[in-house]
């Protein structure tokens, strides 16, 4: 099957926007839940859905549209709950999200759906998305998108630091409880993507991923949504490319795709930080060192290429060697 | 004109528990002030009283002539916080922590306009980092991104600025820098008020210490000379006793006396 022929498929064709749509919306929320150190706060949002999911079911409405019903209202719960800052806050959080799955589980089961019928939206099953799902989808990740990038200052300052953003004026209750809401938006809109379970997983590892590498709140923004749709869009083509006669899960593979980005961007990450804390400059103080230590024989003379790690300090330089630092004196080097 | 801070028999209480009682305060236009006292005196608590982070339980309050309930040209006020231990779990520059001080003057859903970035600039400028704009935050050093803090209070063009703690776990080089900029603040006519535990090189721009002990006000004038002293210990008798050295084991040996 050629890559024309799977586009001209209407189902495909469907799924592709949708996991367009879902990769830019969920990582936009995810970036501010993973500044608020709230990264798990989406799968719990997900454990919530799951009742709201199973309400629609079992009264024959649309599972979409309950799930975001009960998923905003249960992230307006935990946002709540988080705003008290109660020492048992997480155990709350935990009693919430464990209450939504049990609680879908059962309904499901009152409704005689069935399991397999919970399964598609507990994993995913983008290929099967309806029209409709499709607009209601792309309408909903939009909002998203435009809430998160367009008052991304705003959004940014609450989340940095809650004290100033109040006394600069701004709504901060307004704007936590707008990030809880399309949290729970993102997670009903990746619901037919990935799947309730691994919601979570598109909203925060593409942010893990771009950190890696970036130094402002701005780029690490941009290059999560793009991780996100470069995962979502290679996680379905991988499954609708898989070899005739094997069964691959497109939410499963995109999440794992997700995560095969940081792990490779993580090794890079971590050089990055070694270097930047072996090339920070040493302070500078008024009084010189008092102790005059020589090192002992040198083997070579240290120079722009002599391999060692040079770094300023104050008006010469010191070369990094094995975990000491060695500034040239005269014809022989001092330890720093 | 109105004075920028005007607290009447004001008390706030913190769970329950009173932590200031009775305090009246005036900040004039103009005053470069600073709160002191000993640790749990409620220096940091008047400061988000006035700021608002905690409410009245008594009293009333008013900024630039406003009832505090009421005020809202909150971009006349600029605060910079205790600096924050942990920081955030996504990347940050120096220069968008100083754009979000902008916000108190943005519009929604509108880009920055051609004076905001003049301002951030400037307040870049002012606490000498504008060669640091494009750095993570991480990656300054502890009294680097105070001053850091301080320009993104800064750049909202505030006509007072409240300060907690801004010299706190600061080395003494920037502390210096730190001084350079309040002064730079205070001869452009910006009222300036400030919590510090000792003054160090502040100690000759401050016009008017406040001293508090146990939640009230119990010295207001100029500065006394040892307050700039470094590693001065406050005593129950600061404002009666004049002092001489810090070798004052006598009265309250559990409190100062012990070096």
């Amino acid at each position: 099957m050629s890559l024309a022929e799977v586009f001209s498929l209407p189902f495909m064709q469907r799924a592709l926007l949708a996991a367009i749509f879902t990769g830019l919306a969920a990582p936009a929320v995810g970036t501010y839940l993973v500044q608020r150190r709230l990264a798990l706060m989406g799968d719990g949002i997900g454990h919530v859905a799951v009742t709201g999911v199973a309400l629609g079911l079992l009264t024959g409405t649309s599972p979409t549209w309950t799930a975001v019903v009960v998923a905003v209202l249960g992230a307006v719960a935990i946002e709540v709950i988080r705003e008290r800052g109660s020492t048992n806050g997480d155990v709350a959080l935990a009693l919430l999200f464990y209450g939504g799955l049990a609680g879908g589980v059962f309904l499901t089961g009152l409704g005689g759906t069935g399991a397999a019928r919970l399964q598609s939206f507990l994993f995913g099953s983008i290929t099967t998305i309806s029209e409709t799902d499709v607009i209601v989808t792309m309408v909903l990740a939009a909002c998203t998108v435009v809430v998160c990038v367009g008052l991304a200052p705003q959004l940014f300052a609450v989340a940095q630091d809650q004290d100033f953003a109040r006394v600069a004026g701004l709504r901060v209750r307004f704007y936590n409880v707008l990030v809880a809401v399309f949290a729970a938006v993102s997670v009903t809109v990746a619901m037919r993507t990935v799947g309730l379970l691994l919601v979570s997983a598109l909203m925060v590892v593409p942010v893990a991923t771009a950190q890696q590498l970036t130094r402002s709140f701005r780029t690490t923004l941009t290059a999560a949504m793009g991780l996100g749709v470069v995962a979502s869009l290679g996680g379905l083509l991988v499954a609708a490319f898989a070899p005739a006669g094997t069964k691959v899960y497109p939410g499963p593979t995109i999440v794992l795709l997700a995560l095969a980005g940081f792990v490779i961007t993580w090794p890079v990450g971590a050089w990055l930080r070694h270097r930047q804390r072996l090339t920070a400059p040493f302070p500078t103080h008024d009084v010189p060192p008092l102790d005059h230590v020589d090192s002992d024989a040198h083997p070579h003379a240290h120079g722009p290429d002599c391999g060692h790690v040079a770094v300023r300090h104050g008006d010469h330089v010191d070369y990094v060697h094995d975990g000491h630092r060695h500034a040239e004196h005269g014809g022989h080097y001092d330890e720093h | 004109m109105t004075d920028p801070v005007d607290l009447r028999e004001g008390a706030v209480a913190i769970d329950g528990r009173p932590v200031l009682r009775g305090l009246d305060l005036t900040v004039r236009s103009g005053d470069f002030l600073a709160l002191m006292g000993p640790n749990g005196s409620g220096k940091s608590t008047l400061v988000r009283a006035i700021t608002g982070l905690l409410p009245l339980t008594a009293g009333s309050l008013e900024l630039f002539g406003t009832d505090i309930e009421d005020f809202e040209e909150w971009s006349r006020i600029g605060y910079v916080p205790q600096r924050p231990g942990a920081g955030s779990g996504v990347p940050a520059s120096v220069w968008e922590i100083v754009a979000s001080g902008r916000l108190g003057r943005r519009k929604l859903f509108r880009p920055l306009s051609r004076a905001d970035r003049a301002a951030i600039d400037d307040a870049l400028e002012v606490v000498g980092l504008a060669h640091r704009a494009k750095d993570g935050i991480h990656r300054l050093s502890g009294g680097q991104q105070q001053r850091v803090l301080i320009a993104r209070a800064l750049a909202g063009e505030p006509e007072m600025l409240l300060l907690d703690e801004p010299t706190a776990g600061v080395d003494i080089a920037n502390q210096r820098a730190l001084a350079a900029t309040l002064q730079e603040l205070g001869s452009r006519g910006s009222t300036i008020v400030l919590v510090a535990h000792e003054l160090g090189p502040l100690a000759p721009l401050v016009t008017r210490a406040v001293v508090m002990r146990d939640g009230r006000i119990v010295q207001d004038g100029p500065p006394l000379a040892d307050h700039g002293a470094p590693h001065e210990h406050h005593h129950h008798d600061h404002a009666q006793v004049p002092v001489s050295g810090h070798t004052v084991g006598l009265s309250a040996p559990l409190e100062g006396g012990q070096r």
